[in-house]
């Protein structure tokens, strides 16, 4: 199949790919830029699993074509550290216990992280909003939105 | 995910060719909620899938034209959840978009896109038929309106034709005080399918316009002029009486797995009444009951 040249910017750094028109950003960014955090789960847009930052909105990158993506900034799990040490929400998630088997955690992160930037105080109903296209199997919701809470609070500190 | 070419147009007239040219082999990619599940399922496998997100003329931006408010076929739920104007004349179908999917999936899905799927449980179709939308298309033989009560055909399908794509949906911005409110019923809260969804709009003559989607195979659109719907005062029989008339064209599909056709016939009536006494604390600006 032809191939198609395309640009991005992931994690900061520009990136130049060929992609088949029928793989997705989620395929391109594990199996071709080795970015294995983002994980693939149900491949329908209901666990979140896949969840990516696309120019500044999340999104379920297993639906998004690789090519759609061309031109776009992105910003993946592997993103979030600041200068290689955790975000303060990464250590809450740790601090709360909120990461049991950790398969669905990137995803929730990257939810919860847009949610901050969008509303840096939110209520336990928009916690339960902001993260409600992110499925946990292990039942950890309550620690998880505990550590979104406790990260928004301490943003007074 | 079957192989296609992919196609991204720059202009209008470019994308009407190819969909002219491909026809039921051409699939439509606006967010992709959709159409990419069932490209990977393989329950649509077209040749050419025409990315219409870097069409010059599909501007992503709500705007005001001649009393009306236009929203464009690459306008994203994300974007009228937020928008002003929206939230002021068209609550309900803020309601209905912002109980689309998840944020994920907001930030992505178009109303338009929203529309072309023709799903029986478009959360936008009854707040859209309620405030007398239309869907403006491009074609091969240039440009028309199309009037959303005569745009859905059944699931699936609409009555665009070969060639022609939606370029935007149009809202008459409201020329009397109006209340307005949507609803819905799912499994779940959260991310979930509606079951039922319903919206009404009212205006202070009491004319009442109410849109159901789920319990058949395409959205409906049902107004009472008698103004007894709206009146308050009105005897509790008189009122049903009047519902149980604009209710009798639901004919839920006793195959679906989301529920029953007893419980939607059910729900639908207890959610029409809900939405109808919100819509009339709207219209008369109380808190709502």
């Amino acid at each position: 199949m032809t191939t198609v040249p395309i640009e991005l910017t992931v994690n900061g750094r520009s990136r130049r790919l060929d992609v088949a028109p029928n793989v997705t950003l989620l395929d391109v960014l594990r199996d071709d830029l080795g970015l294995t955090g983002t994980k693939e789960c149900c491949l329908v847009g209901e666990c979140g699993a896949c969840t990516v930052s696309l120019d500044g909105r999340i999104v379920d990158s297993c639906l998004v074509l690789a090519v759609e993506a061309d031109g776009a900034a992105v910003t993946t799990i592997e993103g979030l550290a600041v200068d290689g040490r955790m975000s303060p929400l990464q250590a809450a998630f740790l601090d709360e216990g909120a990461v049991q088997c950790g398969y669905c955690i990137p995803g929730q992160l990257m939810a919860a992280h847009d949610l901050l930037e969008r509303v840096p105080h939110p209520t336990v109903e928009q916690v339960q909003e902001g993260l409600a296209g992110n499925l946990c199997r292990c039942g950890c919701y309550g620690q998880i939105t505990e550590a979104v809470l406790a990260t928004a609070e301490g943003h007074d500190r | 995910m079957q192989p296609f070419i992919y196609a991204r147009p720059a202009t209008l007239a470019e994308a009407v060719a190819i969909l002219q040219e491909h026809g039921p082999d051409a699939r439509v990619l606006a967010g992709g909620t959709d159409l990419i599940i069932r490209l990977r399922d393989r329950s649509v496998r077209p040749t050419v899938v025409v990315d219409v997100k870097r069409i010059a003329e599909l501007d992503p931006a709500i705007v005001e034209v001649d009393g009306h408010l236009r929203i464009g076929a690459t306008t994203v739920m994300t974007d009228i959840v937020a928008d002003e104007r929206a939230r002021r004349h068209f609550p309900a179908l803020v309601e209905a978009a912002a109980v689309v999917g998840s944020v994920q999936i907001r930030n992505r899905a178009t109303l338009a896109g929203n529309l072309c799927n023709a799903s029986p449980a478009a959360d936008t179709a009854p707040a859209l038929l309620v405030y007398g939308a239309d869907v403006l298309a491009a074609g091969p033989s240039g440009t028309r309106r199309i009037p959303l009560t005569e745009f859905f055909v059944r699931s699936g399908q609409t009555t665009l034709a070969r060639g022609e794509l939606v370029t935007a949906i149009e809202l008459p911005l409201p020329d009397r005080p109006t209340g307005s409110a949507h609803v819905r019923r799912t499994r779940r809260r959260g991310h979930d399918l509606a079951s039922v969804t319903l919206a009404v709009a009212i205006d202070d003559t009491g004319r009442t316009r109410l849109a159901y989607g789920s319990v058949g195979p395409r959205p409906v659109l049902v107004v009472d002029d008698s103004g007894v719907l709206a009146n308050r005062q009105a005897a509790d029989a008189d009122r049903t009486a009047v519902l149980e008339r604009l209710l009798v064209d639901a004919s839920p599909s006793p195959r679906s797995m989301r529920a029953g056709p007893e419980y939607r016939l059910a729900m639908l009536r207890v959610l029409a009444v809900r939405a109808v006494r919100t819509a009339l604390d709207r219209l008369a600006g109380e808190p709502e009951s």
